[in-house]
């Protein structure tokens, strides 16, 4: 992680942002967008550039249910169990993706395939329950379509 | 080029997420298959409602609807429909309708519906200025930068009583007149987009199906109080709304509708977009403009209010989409027009998102002051599987808890509180009667829980307390003693919170206690749970918790 190679990139998302007053979480999203993940190292980086406190830095990036401090797999599968999804059997789908998987909420698959979260609200209740996958939405989920859903990542 | 026919294929998030792309992207290939690419041209459209199942395709000029569509069929309706021109009956959209062949408009499909807000989603192409405009788009910025004064514009809205559709219900007008008064050379429109009220999804489909309207309608607010800047702040979840915004503003710009000098005038507006990164209190207006600041999204301590010191402490608008939607048809067609529909403290429309156990899902937008029974009998289709209704969560967990007793009360901002609920963004979350209670008031809980920034003690510890007696109850280790407690804690926690979300957090949960009485009791006394739902098998209790 700690080559200057990074650093150009990183330099390269800073300059996207030189004209705006507050530009801290545009830049830390499109860090993310570009790794998957905040790498430490890369988050002090930035504290140091954009001369704000590193504890701050860290506090916006672990403030944010989509901004990760660890690395995450290759696929985020974010399930929602708010209501609109609860009552209509988001519990199942989680249950059914933990057990396709082989991991629980929060862990990612051994191969950094897959890691699976579970998320508030995603907005999309008229086909509950729904899942994301990175920025693509599922819905009307059952176990069959979970299935076939994961074999598509998994080639 | 001119098309014989048009294609419109359904386009939002819910739709994709049933494979609206693929059937979009299946009618090219099979059209270019047949030859008929110079014919016929395949457009992407918005949501039109529960009234129809997703994804819907519309056939133009022939009004012709095919609802839901698959991939599979995709190859018969070009084959049969735009090669021959026979109508594939067995797809067509069989609603309210009836047997005939379903033209889109008009009739509405639903009697009770008025489309304000949602005039153009599913009738245009949302990525298509040339859509928008054909239908009215822009004329009332440029009749408001042309004929009115800002003072105008602002009695215009006043005179209108159009009230903040994303819950509160605050008039529009003053807030524009507060930030109009306010001192500052510098001012900002803020669009809030940060939808997310579980079980509400109304702006999504407003930003994806008619982005522009919103677009218009920040302009119009920035020649109103004085600013030259909007900020539109879109949720994370919400990539598509994102996406179409971005075509809208830049296509806004190459036509001088946004940017310099907008028509030729003196006024200039820029509008940007800022994403969310997955933090519900980001939708509490304060918290969003801490997060459009780049801080940990958390409320700050009002007043002094956003029209006196907003974004960077600047004097702030800060809107939710569905507000602004309403704005240019108001313009247009003045404020006795809009007085004229929904009831008279509550003017217009509201969009109504329906989830949960309901036979139609998606939204609906009607006049203000329908009863719940309507939205949810007469619209929704009724309780799914032929169950009894147990209750309705209106405005999603921060809102209102009805219960079947309240099922004819008017819907509007000023209604409901006489009954402990509140309209909030529209959500209705529909429960049939095989859920417990215990795990629904449970559910609530633990997405407060989960969202609570933890700036204060009462929501971020109390809300933990919550979630840790509900979890004892439908695990079989209730007390009585503990119902007192969940009273306790809930009626502080509405006290003391700091901000609006830990304030509504307890709603539901003293409704549920009071009115489901007997199903807590049941759960407590006697260790049962009469939906079999809740386990009732004890687990080893953790080791250390905080006292109450």
């Amino acid at each position: 992680m700690n080559t200057p190679f990074v650093y150009q990139d990183v330099e390269e998302i800073l300059s996207r942002y030189e004209k705006e007053e507050t530009p801290l979480l545009c830049v830390l999203e499109d860090i993310q967008e570009k790794w998957g993940y905040l790498p430490r190292d890369v988050l002090g980086y930035v504290a140091r550039r954009l001369g704000i406190p590193s504890s701050t830095v860290y506090g916006v990036a672990t403030f944010y249910a989509f901004l990760e401090v660890r690395p995450v797999g290759k696929y985020v599968i974010r399930v929602c169990k708010s209501t609109p999804c609860h009552v209509r059997g988001a519990t199942n789908v989680l249950e059914a993706l933990k057990r396709e998987l082989g991991i629980r909420e929060g862990e990612t698959t051994k191969d950094g395939r897959f890691t699976l979260e579970v998320t508030s609200c995603l907005g999309v209740c008229g086909v509950a329950p729904a899942m994301m996958v990175n920025d693509v939405t599922y819905g009307n989920l059952t176990e069959e379509r979970i299935r076939e859903i994961l074999a598509l990542y998994r080639e | 080029m001119f098309y014989r026919a048009h294609v419109l294929v359904e386009m939002t998030s819910g739709s994709v997420a049933l494979g609206a792309a693929q059937v979009k992207e299946q009618f090219e290939r099979e059209i270019a298959r047949v030859g008929l690419e110079n014919e016929v041209k395949v457009l992407e459209t918005g949501s039109f409602g529960a009234a129809l199942p997703s994804p819907f395709v519309v056939v133009y000029p022939d009004n012709v609807i095919y609802a839901p569509v698959n991939v599979r069929d995709v190859r018969r309706i070009v084959e049969e429909h735009l090669l021959k021109g026979r109508v594939v009956r067995e797809l067509l959209f069989a609603g309210e309708w009836g047997g005939g062949v379903a033209t889109f408009i008009p009739p509405s499909p639903l009697k009770k519906e008025k489309r304000i807000v949602l005039r153009n989603s599913g009738l245009i192409d949302p990525l298509n200025i040339e859509d928008y405009i054909a239908r009215d788009g822009y004329l009332a910025l440029a009749k408001v930068l042309t004929e009115m004064t800002p003072e105008e514009v602002i009695e215009v809205v006043k005179r209108s009583g159009l009230q903040g559709r994303g819950g509160a219900g605050f008039p529009t007008g003053l807030k524009w007149e507060f930030t109009r008064k306010a001192d500052g050379e510098e001012k900002y429109i803020v669009c809030n987009a940060d939808e997310g009220e579980p079980g509400t999804f109304k702006d999504r489909l407003i930003l994806e199906g008619d982005p522009h309207s919103v677009l218009e309608a920040m302009a119009i607010a920035g020649y109103a109080v004085g600013a030259r800047m909007g900020y539109i702040y879109v949720r994370a979840e919400y990539p598509q709304s994102i996406r179409h915004l971005e075509v809208a503003i830049a296509q806004a710009k190459e036509r001088g509708l946004l940017g310099e000098r907008i028509l030729g005038t003196s006024f200039s507006f820029d509008v940007k977009i800022r994403r969310g990164a997955g933090a519900y209190v980001c939708g509490e207006e304060t918290a969003l403009l801490e997060s459009i600041e780049g801080k940990r999204g958390e409320p700050r301590v009002k007043p002094p209010y956003p029209p006196q010191k907003g974004l960077w402490g600047k004097p702030t608008v800060i809107n939710n989409v569905e507000t602004l939607a309403n704005i240019p048809p108001i313009i247009l067609n003045g404020p006795d027009w809009f007085r004229s529909i929904g009831t008279p403290t509550c003017p217009g429309t509201k969009v109504f998102t329906l989830t949960g156990n309901v036979n139609n899902l998606g939204l609906v937008e009607v006049p203000m002051g329908i009863t719940l029974r309507e939205l949810v009998f007469d619209i929704g289709g009724g309780v799914r599987g032929g169950y009894g209704l147990k209750l309705v969560q209106t405005g999603g967990p921060s809102g209102g808890t009805m219960t079947p007793d309240l099922l004819d009360v008017p819907m509007a901002f000023d209604t409901l509180p006489r009954y402990n609920s509140a309209l909030g963004s529209g959500a209705l979350t529909v429960i049939d009667d095989t859920h417990c209670i215990v795990d629904i008031v449970r559910n609530f809980a633990e997405f407060f829980l989960h969202e609570s920034c933890g700036k204060c003690t009462p929501c971020r510890v109390g809300g933990k307390r919550i979630v840790d007696i509900l979890e004892r109850i439908s695990a079989g280790a209730g007390s009585p003693e503990d119902l007192e407690k969940l009273r306790y804690l809930g009626q502080h926690m509405k006290v003391t919170a700091f901000c609006g979300l830990g304030q509504a957090a307890p709603n539901p949960l003293l409704r549920c206690l009071e009115f489901f009485k007997e199903e807590f009791e049941v759960h407590v006394r006697e260790k049962h749970c009469p939906q079999g739902v809740c386990t009732m098998r004890p687990k080893p209790q953790p080791k250390k918790t905080v006292r109450v």
